[in-house]
Protein backbone atom coordinates (compact mmCIF):
# COMPACT_ATOMS: atom_id res chain seq x y z
CA UNK A 1 0.00 0.00 0.00
CA UNK A 2 1.40 3.38 -0.99
CA UNK A 3 1.59 6.47 1.19
CA UNK A 4 -1.41 8.77 0.62
CA UNK A 5 0.79 11.83 0.91
CA UNK A 6 3.84 11.27 -1.30
CA UNK A 7 2.29 8.35 -3.24
CA UNK A 8 5.79 6.91 -3.63
CA UNK A 9 6.83 5.21 -0.41
CA UNK A 10 5.16 2.22 1.16
CA UNK A 11 2.80 3.19 3.93
CA UNK A 12 3.65 2.04 7.42
CA UNK A 13 1.55 4.39 9.54
CA UNK A 14 -2.20 3.85 9.39
CA UNK A 15 -4.53 6.43 10.80
CA UNK A 16 -8.23 6.65 11.16
CA UNK A 17 -9.90 9.95 11.86
CA UNK A 18 -13.54 10.52 12.43
CA UNK A 19 -14.69 13.69 10.73
CA UNK A 20 -18.32 14.68 10.96
CA UNK A 21 -19.21 11.14 11.87
CA UNK A 22 -17.44 9.82 8.80
CA UNK A 23 -14.44 7.61 9.09
CA UNK A 24 -11.46 8.79 7.08
CA UNK A 25 -8.58 6.41 6.61
CA UNK A 26 -5.12 7.70 5.98
CA UNK A 27 -2.01 5.69 5.19
CA UNK A 28 1.41 7.26 5.42
CA UNK A 29 5.04 6.34 5.05
CA UNK A 30 7.49 6.84 7.88
CA UNK A 31 8.91 10.08 6.46
CA UNK A 32 5.60 11.75 5.69
CA UNK A 33 4.11 10.84 9.04
CA UNK A 34 7.10 12.44 10.78
CA UNK A 35 6.92 15.50 8.56
CA UNK A 36 3.30 15.95 9.48
CA UNK A 37 3.85 15.33 13.15
CA UNK A 38 1.54 12.40 13.09
CA UNK A 39 3.33 10.86 16.01
CA UNK A 40 0.77 12.95 17.82
CA UNK A 41 -2.35 12.26 15.78
CA UNK A 42 -4.49 14.60 17.82
CA UNK A 43 -2.60 17.63 16.60
CA UNK A 44 -2.97 16.61 13.02
CA UNK A 45 -5.47 18.19 10.66
CA UNK A 46 -7.24 16.36 7.91
CA UNK A 47 -7.09 19.52 5.82
CA UNK A 48 -3.31 19.23 5.79
CA UNK A 49 -3.44 15.76 4.48
CA UNK A 50 -6.03 16.39 1.83
CA UNK A 51 -4.67 19.69 0.64
CA UNK A 52 -0.98 19.52 1.34
CA UNK A 53 1.20 20.31 4.25
CA UNK A 54 0.48 23.39 6.26
CA UNK A 55 -2.86 24.12 4.58
CA UNK A 56 -4.70 24.42 7.84
CA UNK A 57 -1.95 26.39 9.55
CA UNK A 58 -1.80 28.78 6.63
CA UNK A 59 -5.44 29.60 6.98
CA UNK A 60 -5.00 29.82 10.74
CA UNK A 61 -2.07 32.24 10.57
CA UNK A 62 -3.64 34.66 8.13
CA UNK A 63 -7.15 34.65 9.53
CA UNK A 64 -7.99 36.64 12.65
CA UNK A 65 -9.24 34.28 15.30
CA UNK A 66 -12.98 33.84 15.37
CA UNK A 67 -13.46 35.25 11.88
CA UNK A 68 -16.70 33.99 10.40
CA UNK A 69 -17.92 33.97 6.83
CA UNK A 70 -20.65 36.65 6.73
CA UNK A 71 -22.69 34.50 4.36
CA UNK A 72 -22.61 31.09 6.03
CA UNK A 73 -20.94 31.48 9.43
CA UNK A 74 -18.07 29.13 8.57
CA UNK A 75 -14.83 29.39 10.56
CA UNK A 76 -11.26 28.35 9.89
CA UNK A 77 -11.35 25.77 12.63
CA UNK A 78 -14.05 23.96 10.65
CA UNK A 79 -11.75 24.02 7.66
CA UNK A 80 -9.03 22.46 9.73
CA UNK A 81 -11.35 19.60 10.55
CA UNK A 82 -12.69 18.82 7.10
CA UNK A 83 -10.55 20.53 4.47
CA UNK A 84 -13.78 21.84 2.95
CA UNK A 85 -15.21 25.36 2.88
CA UNK A 86 -18.69 26.46 3.91
CA UNK A 87 -19.97 28.34 0.87
CA UNK A 88 -18.80 30.16 -2.24
CA UNK A 89 -18.45 33.43 -0.27
CA UNK A 90 -15.87 31.72 1.99
CA UNK A 91 -13.36 32.05 -0.86
CA UNK A 92 -13.51 35.82 -0.38
CA UNK A 93 -13.73 35.66 3.41
CA UNK A 94 -10.60 33.52 3.79
CA UNK A 95 -8.83 34.65 0.61
CA UNK A 96 -5.56 35.57 2.32
CA UNK A 97 -4.99 32.11 3.68
CA UNK A 98 -6.40 30.33 0.66
CA UNK A 99 -4.21 32.05 -1.90
CA UNK A 100 -0.86 30.45 -0.98
CA UNK A 101 -2.64 27.12 -0.60
CA UNK A 102 -4.16 27.36 -4.07
CA UNK A 103 -0.83 28.46 -5.48
CA UNK A 104 0.76 25.32 -4.04
CA UNK A 105 -1.69 22.89 -5.52
CA UNK A 106 -2.63 24.43 -8.84
CA UNK A 107 -1.05 26.15 -11.81
CA UNK A 108 -1.36 29.83 -11.07
CA UNK A 109 -4.27 31.61 -9.45
CA UNK A 110 -6.30 32.59 -12.48
CA UNK A 111 -9.05 30.46 -13.97
CA UNK A 112 -8.64 30.34 -17.73
CA UNK A 113 -11.32 27.85 -18.64
CA UNK A 114 -15.05 27.89 -19.14
CA UNK A 115 -17.10 30.84 -18.02
CA UNK A 116 -20.91 30.74 -17.66
CA UNK A 117 -22.58 32.26 -20.71
CA UNK A 118 -24.56 34.64 -18.58
CA UNK A 119 -21.36 36.11 -17.20
CA UNK A 120 -19.77 36.20 -20.62
CA UNK A 121 -22.69 38.29 -21.81
CA UNK A 122 -22.37 40.67 -18.86
CA UNK A 123 -18.65 41.00 -19.44
CA UNK A 124 -19.15 41.65 -23.14
CA UNK A 125 -21.75 44.30 -22.32
CA UNK A 126 -19.51 45.95 -19.74
CA UNK A 127 -16.72 46.13 -22.29
CA UNK A 128 -19.04 47.55 -24.94
CA UNK A 129 -20.34 50.16 -22.51
CA UNK A 130 -16.82 51.20 -21.55
CA UNK A 131 -15.95 51.71 -25.19
CA UNK A 132 -19.13 53.64 -25.92
CA UNK A 133 -18.48 55.97 -22.97
CA UNK A 134 -14.96 56.63 -24.24
CA UNK A 135 -16.27 57.33 -27.74
CA UNK A 136 -18.85 59.65 -26.25
CA UNK A 137 -16.20 61.69 -24.42
CA UNK A 138 -14.24 62.02 -27.65
CA UNK A 139 -17.33 63.06 -29.56
CA UNK A 140 -18.16 65.75 -26.99
CA UNK A 141 -14.61 67.07 -26.86
CA UNK A 142 -14.42 67.33 -30.62
CA UNK A 143 -17.91 68.86 -30.72
CA UNK A 144 -19.46 66.08 -32.85
CA UNK A 145 -22.85 66.51 -31.22
CA UNK A 146 -24.82 64.35 -33.64
CA UNK A 147 -22.42 61.44 -33.02
CA UNK A 148 -22.65 62.08 -29.31
CA UNK A 149 -26.45 61.89 -29.41
CA UNK A 150 -26.43 58.58 -31.24
CA UNK A 151 -23.79 57.20 -28.84
CA UNK A 152 -25.98 58.21 -25.88
CA UNK A 153 -28.89 56.32 -27.44
CA UNK A 154 -26.73 53.23 -27.83
CA UNK A 155 -25.57 53.44 -24.22
CA UNK A 156 -29.16 53.81 -23.02
CA UNK A 157 -30.24 50.82 -25.06
CA UNK A 158 -27.43 48.65 -23.65
CA UNK A 159 -28.07 49.76 -20.08
CA UNK A 160 -31.75 49.05 -20.53
CA UNK A 161 -30.93 45.46 -21.53
CA UNK A 162 -29.23 44.98 -18.22
CA UNK B 1 -40.45 8.92 -19.92
CA UNK B 2 -38.70 10.15 -16.86
CA UNK B 3 -38.96 7.81 -13.92
CA UNK B 4 -38.96 9.89 -10.83
CA UNK B 5 -38.97 8.03 -7.60
CA UNK B 6 -39.74 9.41 -4.25
CA UNK B 7 -42.79 10.81 -2.56
CA UNK B 8 -45.19 10.50 -5.49
CA UNK B 9 -43.97 7.16 -6.75
CA UNK B 10 -43.95 5.30 -3.51
CA UNK B 11 -41.57 2.56 -2.61
CA UNK B 12 -42.95 0.20 -5.23
CA UNK B 13 -41.98 2.63 -7.96
CA UNK B 14 -38.50 2.93 -6.60
CA UNK B 15 -38.03 -0.81 -6.52
CA UNK B 16 -39.27 -1.18 -10.10
CA UNK B 17 -37.13 1.63 -11.40
CA UNK B 18 -33.98 0.52 -9.66
CA UNK B 19 -34.55 -3.08 -10.78
CA UNK B 20 -34.90 -1.79 -14.27
CA UNK B 21 -31.56 -0.02 -14.13
CA UNK B 22 -29.74 -2.75 -12.27
CA UNK B 23 -30.86 -5.43 -14.70
CA UNK B 24 -29.34 -3.54 -17.61
CA UNK B 25 -25.60 -3.37 -17.84
CA UNK B 26 -23.93 -0.03 -18.37
CA UNK B 27 -23.25 1.05 -21.93
CA UNK B 28 -19.72 2.10 -21.10
CA UNK B 29 -18.91 -1.49 -20.13
CA UNK B 30 -19.34 -2.72 -23.67
CA UNK B 31 -15.63 -2.95 -24.35
CA UNK B 32 -15.79 -0.79 -27.43
CA UNK B 33 -14.32 2.56 -28.32
CA UNK B 34 -10.78 3.56 -29.28
CA UNK B 35 -7.96 1.66 -27.53
CA UNK B 36 -10.52 -0.38 -25.60
CA UNK B 37 -8.02 -3.19 -25.03
CA UNK B 38 -6.05 -1.05 -22.60
CA UNK B 39 -8.38 1.82 -21.79
CA UNK B 40 -11.49 0.34 -20.23
CA UNK B 41 -13.35 3.60 -19.82
CA UNK B 42 -13.03 7.39 -19.85
CA UNK B 43 -14.79 9.61 -17.40
CA UNK B 44 -15.18 13.37 -16.98
CA UNK B 45 -16.66 14.94 -13.89
CA UNK B 46 -17.69 18.54 -13.27
CA UNK B 47 -18.35 20.01 -9.82
CA UNK B 48 -20.82 22.90 -9.59
CA UNK B 49 -22.47 24.80 -6.76
CA UNK B 50 -25.34 27.20 -6.42
CA UNK B 51 -24.21 30.71 -5.81
CA UNK B 52 -24.83 31.90 -2.25
CA UNK B 53 -26.04 28.58 -0.83
CA UNK B 54 -23.95 26.71 1.76
CA UNK B 55 -22.06 23.70 0.40
CA UNK B 56 -23.73 20.35 1.22
CA UNK B 57 -21.24 19.46 3.95
CA UNK B 58 -21.91 22.72 5.82
CA UNK B 59 -25.62 23.17 5.02
CA UNK B 60 -28.22 22.27 7.60
CA UNK B 61 -30.58 19.45 6.76
CA UNK B 62 -33.44 21.79 5.84
CA UNK B 63 -31.15 23.87 3.62
CA UNK B 64 -29.89 20.76 1.89
CA UNK B 65 -33.44 19.66 1.19
CA UNK B 66 -34.25 23.10 -0.20
CA UNK B 67 -31.21 22.99 -2.46
CA UNK B 68 -32.17 19.53 -3.66
CA UNK B 69 -35.67 20.68 -4.45
CA UNK B 70 -34.29 23.59 -6.42
CA UNK B 71 -31.84 21.54 -8.47
CA UNK B 72 -33.56 18.22 -9.00
CA UNK B 73 -36.37 19.36 -11.35
CA UNK B 74 -33.84 21.32 -13.43
CA UNK B 75 -31.70 18.21 -13.80
CA UNK B 76 -34.65 15.95 -14.56
CA UNK B 77 -35.90 18.21 -17.34
CA UNK B 78 -32.59 18.12 -19.24
CA UNK B 79 -33.08 16.68 -22.74
CA UNK B 80 -30.23 14.23 -21.97
CA UNK B 81 -32.30 12.94 -19.07
CA UNK B 82 -35.44 12.27 -21.09
CA UNK B 83 -35.25 8.55 -20.26
CA UNK B 84 -33.65 9.05 -16.89
CA UNK B 85 -33.94 7.44 -13.51
CA UNK B 86 -34.01 9.73 -10.55
CA UNK B 87 -33.55 8.47 -7.01
CA UNK B 88 -33.48 10.13 -3.63
CA UNK B 89 -30.63 8.55 -1.69
CA UNK B 90 -32.82 7.54 1.25
CA UNK B 91 -35.12 5.56 -1.09
CA UNK B 92 -32.35 3.24 -2.18
CA UNK B 93 -31.19 0.28 -0.13
CA UNK B 94 -27.55 -0.01 0.88
CA UNK B 95 -27.16 -2.86 -1.61
CA UNK B 96 -28.66 -0.89 -4.50
CA UNK B 97 -26.36 2.01 -3.77
CA UNK B 98 -23.42 -0.37 -3.63
CA UNK B 99 -24.29 -1.68 -7.08
CA UNK B 100 -24.32 1.90 -8.37
CA UNK B 101 -20.92 2.44 -6.74
CA UNK B 102 -19.53 -0.66 -8.41
CA UNK B 103 -20.76 0.71 -11.72
CA UNK B 104 -19.10 4.06 -11.01
CA UNK B 105 -22.45 5.82 -11.26
CA UNK B 106 -22.24 7.26 -7.77
CA UNK B 107 -19.32 7.77 -5.41
CA UNK B 108 -18.75 5.80 -2.24
CA UNK B 109 -19.37 9.04 -0.31
CA UNK B 110 -22.68 9.59 -2.05
CA UNK B 111 -23.79 6.05 -1.21
CA UNK B 112 -23.49 6.99 2.45
CA UNK B 113 -25.85 9.95 2.06
CA UNK B 114 -29.39 9.98 3.37
CA UNK B 115 -32.17 12.56 3.03
CA UNK B 116 -31.34 15.68 1.03
CA UNK B 117 -29.28 13.90 -1.62
CA UNK B 118 -30.25 12.32 -4.91
CA UNK B 119 -28.88 10.88 -8.11
CA UNK B 120 -30.26 11.22 -11.62
CA UNK B 121 -28.88 9.04 -14.39
CA UNK B 122 -29.77 8.27 -17.98
CA UNK B 123 -30.92 4.82 -19.05
CA UNK B 124 -27.69 4.00 -20.86
CA UNK B 125 -25.84 4.85 -17.64
CA UNK B 126 -23.42 7.10 -19.46
CA UNK B 127 -24.47 10.28 -17.67
CA UNK B 128 -25.09 10.59 -13.97
CA UNK B 129 -25.65 13.61 -11.81
CA UNK B 130 -25.28 13.45 -8.06
CA UNK B 131 -27.06 16.16 -6.13
CA UNK B 132 -25.63 17.22 -2.77
CA UNK B 133 -22.56 15.06 -2.76
CA UNK B 134 -19.55 17.11 -1.66
CA UNK B 135 -20.74 19.84 -4.03
CA UNK B 136 -24.32 20.69 -4.94
CA UNK B 137 -23.80 19.10 -8.33
CA UNK B 138 -21.38 16.40 -9.34
CA UNK B 139 -22.03 15.56 -12.96
CA UNK B 140 -20.20 12.85 -14.83
CA UNK B 141 -20.12 11.42 -18.31
CA UNK B 142 -18.57 8.02 -18.88
CA UNK B 143 -17.63 6.32 -22.15
CA UNK B 144 -15.96 3.06 -23.02
CA UNK B 145 -12.43 3.13 -24.39
CA UNK B 146 -10.35 6.28 -24.71
CA UNK B 147 -13.00 8.93 -25.30
CA UNK B 148 -12.14 11.75 -22.95
CA UNK B 149 -12.94 14.41 -25.54
CA UNK B 150 -16.33 12.91 -26.33
CA UNK B 151 -17.14 12.56 -22.65
CA UNK B 152 -16.18 16.17 -21.99
CA UNK B 153 -18.14 17.43 -24.97
CA UNK B 154 -21.30 15.67 -23.80
CA UNK B 155 -20.92 16.84 -20.23
CA UNK B 156 -20.05 20.39 -21.19
CA UNK B 157 -23.31 20.58 -23.09
CA UNK B 158 -25.27 19.42 -20.06
CA UNK B 159 -23.45 22.00 -17.93
CA UNK B 160 -24.26 24.79 -20.40
CA UNK B 161 -27.91 23.80 -20.41
CA UNK B 162 -28.07 23.77 -16.63
CA UNK B 163 -26.38 27.13 -16.23
CA UNK B 164 -29.20 28.73 -18.21
CA UNK B 165 -31.52 27.76 -15.38
CA UNK B 166 -29.41 27.80 -12.24
CA UNK B 167 -26.99 30.42 -11.05
CA UNK B 168 -23.66 28.68 -10.45
CA UNK B 169 -21.12 29.98 -7.97
CA UNK B 170 -18.47 31.46 -10.25
CA UNK B 171 -15.71 33.95 -9.60
CA UNK B 172 -14.11 35.79 -12.55
CA UNK B 173 -10.66 35.08 -11.11
CA UNK B 174 -11.01 31.69 -9.40
CA UNK B 175 -13.61 30.20 -11.73
CA UNK B 176 -16.16 27.68 -10.45
CA UNK B 177 -16.14 27.66 -6.66
CA UNK B 178 -16.16 24.25 -5.02
CA UNK B 179 -16.38 22.93 -1.47
CA UNK B 180 -12.81 21.69 -1.65
CA UNK B 181 -10.15 24.16 -2.83
CA UNK B 182 -8.51 21.33 -4.78
CA UNK B 183 -11.38 21.40 -7.30
CA UNK B 184 -11.72 25.16 -7.76
CA UNK B 185 -11.38 26.62 -11.27
CA UNK B 186 -12.72 24.21 -13.85
CA UNK B 187 -14.20 21.91 -11.21
CA UNK B 188 -13.20 19.21 -13.65
CA UNK B 189 -11.71 15.82 -13.02
CA UNK B 190 -11.00 13.79 -16.15
CA UNK B 191 -9.92 10.20 -15.71
CA UNK B 192 -9.41 6.95 -17.54
CA UNK B 193 -9.40 3.40 -16.26
CA UNK B 194 -6.44 1.50 -17.65
CA UNK B 195 -5.83 -2.24 -17.80
CA UNK B 196 -2.05 -2.66 -17.80
CA UNK B 197 -1.19 -6.24 -16.82
CA UNK B 198 2.12 -6.30 -18.70
CA UNK B 199 3.40 -3.16 -16.93
CA UNK B 200 2.58 -4.81 -13.61
CA UNK B 201 4.01 -8.20 -14.60
CA UNK B 202 7.25 -6.62 -15.81
CA UNK B 203 7.40 -4.48 -12.66
CA UNK B 204 7.41 -1.18 -14.53
CA UNK B 205 4.19 0.10 -13.06
CA UNK B 206 5.70 1.97 -10.12
CA UNK B 207 8.05 3.82 -12.44
CA UNK B 208 5.10 4.83 -14.59
CA UNK B 209 3.14 5.97 -11.55
CA UNK B 210 6.02 8.07 -10.28
CA UNK B 211 6.66 9.66 -13.65
CA UNK B 212 3.01 10.52 -14.09
CA UNK B 213 2.73 11.93 -10.57
CA UNK B 214 5.59 14.31 -11.29
CA UNK B 215 3.65 16.02 -14.05
CA UNK B 216 0.60 16.79 -11.97
CA UNK B 217 -1.46 13.73 -12.82
CA UNK B 218 -2.52 11.09 -10.34
CA UNK B 219 -2.48 7.33 -10.84
CA UNK B 220 -4.05 4.97 -8.40
CA UNK B 221 -5.07 1.35 -8.38
CA UNK B 222 -8.77 0.92 -8.89
CA UNK B 223 -8.78 -1.78 -6.24
CA UNK B 224 -5.71 -1.29 -4.06
CA UNK B 225 -2.46 0.59 -4.60
CA UNK B 226 0.73 0.11 -6.61
CA UNK B 227 1.79 -3.44 -7.37
CA UNK B 228 -0.94 -4.62 -5.02
CA UNK B 229 -3.57 -3.21 -7.38
CA UNK B 230 -6.07 -5.94 -8.12
CA UNK B 231 -7.06 -6.82 -11.65
CA UNK B 232 -4.18 -4.67 -12.94
CA UNK B 233 -6.65 -1.82 -13.21
CA UNK B 234 -5.47 1.74 -12.61
CA UNK B 235 -7.11 5.10 -12.78
CA UNK B 236 -5.25 8.12 -14.13
CA UNK B 237 -6.62 11.62 -13.62
CA UNK B 238 -5.73 15.30 -13.56
CA UNK B 239 -5.04 16.95 -10.22
CA UNK B 240 -4.79 20.59 -11.24
CA UNK B 241 -8.09 22.35 -11.82
CA UNK B 242 -7.03 26.00 -11.67
CA UNK B 243 -4.91 27.76 -14.28
CA UNK B 244 -5.45 25.34 -17.16
CA UNK B 245 -8.35 25.28 -19.60
CA UNK B 246 -10.56 22.19 -19.69
CA UNK B 247 -9.35 21.30 -23.18
CA UNK B 248 -5.71 21.69 -22.15
CA UNK B 249 -6.21 19.36 -19.19
CA UNK B 250 -7.85 16.75 -21.39
CA UNK B 251 -5.23 16.97 -24.14
CA UNK B 252 -2.42 16.56 -21.62
CA UNK B 253 -4.10 13.57 -20.04
CA UNK B 254 -4.83 12.08 -23.46
CA UNK B 255 -1.19 12.41 -24.47
CA UNK B 256 0.07 10.69 -21.33
CA UNK B 257 -2.49 7.89 -21.71
CA UNK B 258 -1.35 7.27 -25.28
CA UNK B 259 2.21 6.97 -23.98
CA UNK B 260 1.14 4.50 -21.31
CA UNK B 261 -0.67 2.49 -24.00
CA UNK B 262 2.57 2.31 -25.98
CA UNK B 263 4.49 1.22 -22.88
CA UNK B 264 1.95 -1.46 -22.13
CA UNK B 265 1.96 -2.72 -25.74
CA UNK B 266 5.75 -2.89 -25.70
CA UNK B 267 5.74 -4.69 -22.38
CA UNK B 268 3.26 -7.22 -23.80
CA UNK B 269 5.45 -7.88 -26.80
CA UNK B 270 8.49 -8.26 -24.56
CA UNK B 271 6.62 -10.76 -22.43
CA UNK B 272 5.66 -12.78 -25.49
CA UNK B 273 9.14 -12.70 -26.90
CA UNK B 274 11.31 -13.03 -23.83
CA UNK B 275 9.22 -14.49 -21.05
CA UNK B 276 6.69 -16.50 -22.97
CA UNK B 277 6.85 -19.39 -20.54
CA UNK B 278 5.86 -17.22 -17.57
CA UNK B 279 3.12 -15.63 -19.64
CA UNK B 280 1.77 -18.93 -20.98
CA UNK B 281 1.83 -20.40 -17.50
CA UNK B 282 -0.18 -17.48 -16.09
CA UNK B 283 -2.68 -17.52 -18.91
CA UNK B 284 -3.08 -21.28 -18.81
CA UNK B 285 -3.53 -21.33 -15.05
CA UNK B 286 -6.09 -18.55 -15.16
CA UNK B 287 -8.00 -20.46 -17.83
CA UNK B 288 -8.00 -23.63 -15.78
CA UNK B 289 -9.04 -21.95 -12.55
CA UNK B 290 -11.74 -19.76 -14.08
CA UNK B 291 -13.26 -22.73 -15.89
CA UNK B 292 -13.07 -25.21 -13.04
CA UNK B 293 -13.07 -23.50 -9.65
CA UNK B 294 -16.01 -23.95 -7.26
CA UNK B 295 -15.13 -21.15 -4.88
CA UNK B 296 -13.45 -17.89 -5.69
CA UNK B 297 -12.83 -14.68 -3.74
CA UNK B 298 -13.17 -11.32 -5.43
CA UNK B 299 -9.43 -10.62 -5.37
CA UNK B 300 -8.61 -13.88 -7.09
CA UNK B 301 -11.41 -13.35 -9.60
CA UNK B 302 -10.17 -9.88 -10.52
CA UNK B 303 -6.63 -11.09 -11.05
CA UNK B 304 -7.62 -14.15 -13.07
CA UNK B 305 -10.08 -12.18 -15.18
CA UNK B 306 -7.33 -9.67 -15.87
CA UNK B 307 -5.21 -12.50 -17.29
CA UNK B 308 -8.14 -13.77 -19.34
CA UNK B 309 -8.60 -10.25 -20.70
CA UNK B 310 -4.91 -10.06 -21.54
CA UNK B 311 -5.29 -13.44 -23.25
CA UNK B 312 -8.11 -12.05 -25.39
CA UNK B 313 -6.03 -9.00 -26.34
CA UNK B 314 -3.06 -11.16 -27.32
CA UNK B 315 -5.16 -13.45 -29.48
CA UNK B 316 -5.18 -16.52 -27.25
CA UNK B 317 -8.96 -16.46 -27.22
CA UNK B 318 -11.44 -15.57 -29.94
CA UNK B 319 -12.89 -12.08 -30.05
CA UNK B 320 -16.41 -13.08 -29.00
CA UNK B 321 -15.05 -14.33 -25.71
CA UNK B 322 -13.74 -10.92 -24.77
CA UNK B 323 -17.20 -9.60 -24.09
CA UNK B 324 -17.94 -12.33 -21.56
CA UNK B 325 -14.72 -11.57 -19.71
CA UNK B 326 -15.43 -7.82 -19.65
CA UNK B 327 -18.88 -8.44 -18.22
CA UNK B 328 -17.55 -10.76 -15.53
CA UNK B 329 -15.37 -7.98 -14.11
CA UNK B 330 -18.59 -6.24 -13.08
CA UNK B 331 -20.83 -9.24 -12.44
CA UNK B 332 -18.44 -10.75 -9.89
CA UNK B 333 -18.28 -7.61 -7.73
CA UNK B 334 -19.78 -8.24 -4.26
CA UNK B 335 -22.94 -6.12 -4.59
CA UNK B 336 -23.62 -7.37 -8.11
CA UNK B 337 -23.46 -10.94 -6.82
CA UNK B 338 -25.66 -10.18 -3.85
CA UNK B 339 -28.34 -8.43 -5.90
CA UNK B 340 -29.17 -11.65 -7.76
CA UNK B 341 -29.83 -13.50 -4.55
CA UNK B 342 -33.00 -13.38 -2.44
CA UNK B 343 -31.15 -13.76 0.87
CA UNK B 344 -28.06 -12.20 2.33
CA UNK B 345 -25.04 -14.23 1.31
CA UNK B 346 -22.21 -15.12 3.66
CA UNK B 347 -18.70 -14.71 2.28
CA UNK B 348 -18.32 -18.41 1.46
CA UNK B 349 -21.69 -18.47 -0.27
CA UNK B 350 -20.68 -15.45 -2.29
CA UNK B 351 -17.42 -17.08 -3.30
CA UNK B 352 -19.31 -20.17 -4.42
CA UNK B 353 -21.79 -18.10 -6.39
CA UNK B 354 -18.96 -16.13 -7.96
CA UNK B 355 -17.27 -19.32 -9.16
CA UNK B 356 -20.63 -20.63 -10.46
CA UNK B 357 -21.30 -17.49 -12.46
CA UNK B 358 -17.83 -17.52 -13.96
CA UNK B 359 -17.99 -21.22 -14.87
CA UNK B 360 -21.39 -20.81 -16.47
CA UNK B 361 -20.42 -17.74 -18.43
CA UNK B 362 -17.18 -19.27 -19.65
CA UNK B 363 -18.67 -22.69 -20.46
CA UNK B 364 -18.04 -22.23 -24.18
CA UNK B 365 -14.63 -20.70 -23.64
CA UNK B 366 -12.07 -22.55 -25.80
CA UNK B 367 -8.59 -23.23 -24.36
CA UNK B 368 -5.91 -20.65 -25.19
CA UNK B 369 -4.65 -20.98 -28.75
CA UNK B 370 -1.01 -21.17 -27.73
CA UNK B 371 0.25 -22.61 -31.01
CA UNK B 372 -1.53 -19.93 -33.05
CA UNK B 373 -0.20 -17.03 -30.99
CA UNK B 374 3.34 -18.32 -30.60
CA UNK B 375 3.60 -19.01 -34.34
CA UNK B 376 3.26 -15.26 -34.89
CA UNK B 377 5.80 -14.34 -32.23
CA UNK B 378 9.48 -13.99 -32.91
CA UNK B 379 10.98 -15.35 -29.77
CA UNK B 380 13.98 -13.29 -28.75
CA UNK B 381 16.33 -15.05 -26.38
CA UNK B 382 17.03 -12.96 -23.31
CA UNK B 383 20.40 -11.30 -23.10
CA UNK B 384 22.05 -13.47 -20.50
CA UNK B 385 25.79 -13.31 -21.13
CA UNK B 386 27.22 -16.77 -21.81
CA UNK B 387 24.29 -18.75 -20.56
CA UNK B 388 21.41 -19.52 -22.87
CA UNK B 389 19.00 -20.28 -20.06
CA UNK B 390 16.94 -17.36 -18.73
CA UNK B 391 18.99 -15.32 -16.31
CA UNK B 392 17.83 -15.45 -12.73
CA UNK B 393 18.73 -11.83 -12.10
CA UNK B 394 16.51 -10.27 -14.73
CA UNK B 395 13.59 -12.51 -14.18
CA UNK B 396 11.45 -11.63 -11.17
CA UNK B 397 11.33 -14.38 -8.59
CA UNK B 398 8.34 -16.68 -8.64
CA UNK B 399 7.08 -15.00 -5.51
CA UNK B 400 7.03 -11.47 -6.78
CA UNK B 401 5.55 -12.34 -10.15
CA UNK B 402 2.76 -14.16 -8.38
CA UNK B 403 2.17 -11.11 -6.28
CA UNK B 404 2.04 -8.92 -9.34
CA UNK B 405 -0.49 -11.16 -10.95
ZN1 LIG C 1 5.03 9.40 2.11
ZN1 LIG D 1 -19.15 30.95 3.60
Amino acid sequence: MLCDVCKTETASVFLTQIVDGKMQKVNMCEGCSKAKGVADPTGFALADLLLGMGAAQQLERTTPEGKRCPQCGFTQSEFKKTGRLGCSVCYGTFSEGLEPMLKGMHKGLKHTGKCPERLQRTQARDNALRELHADLRHAVVSERYEDAASLRDKIKALEFEA
Amino acid sequence: MLQTCGENWGIKGVIMAIRNILSKSSDWLRGEGPHHQIVVSSRVRLARNLSGAPFPGWAKKAERTQILERIRPRVEELPEMADAFSFACQDLSALEKQVLVERHLISREHAAKGPGSAVVMNKRQTLSIMINEEDHLRMQAIRSGLQLRAAFKALNKVDSELEQKVDFAFDPVLGYLTACPSNVGTGMRASAMLHVPALVLSEQINQVIQAVNKIGLAVRGLYGEGTEALGNLFQISNQITLGEREEEIIERLQKVILQIIDHEQNARQTLLQQRSNTLLDSIGRSYGTLRHAYSMGSKEALNLLSLAKLGCDLGFYSEEQQHAVDELFMETQPAHLQKGSPKKLATEERDTLRADIIRRKLAEFQPPDVAGVMARVQVVPQKTGEETAPAEGTEPSGESSEGAL
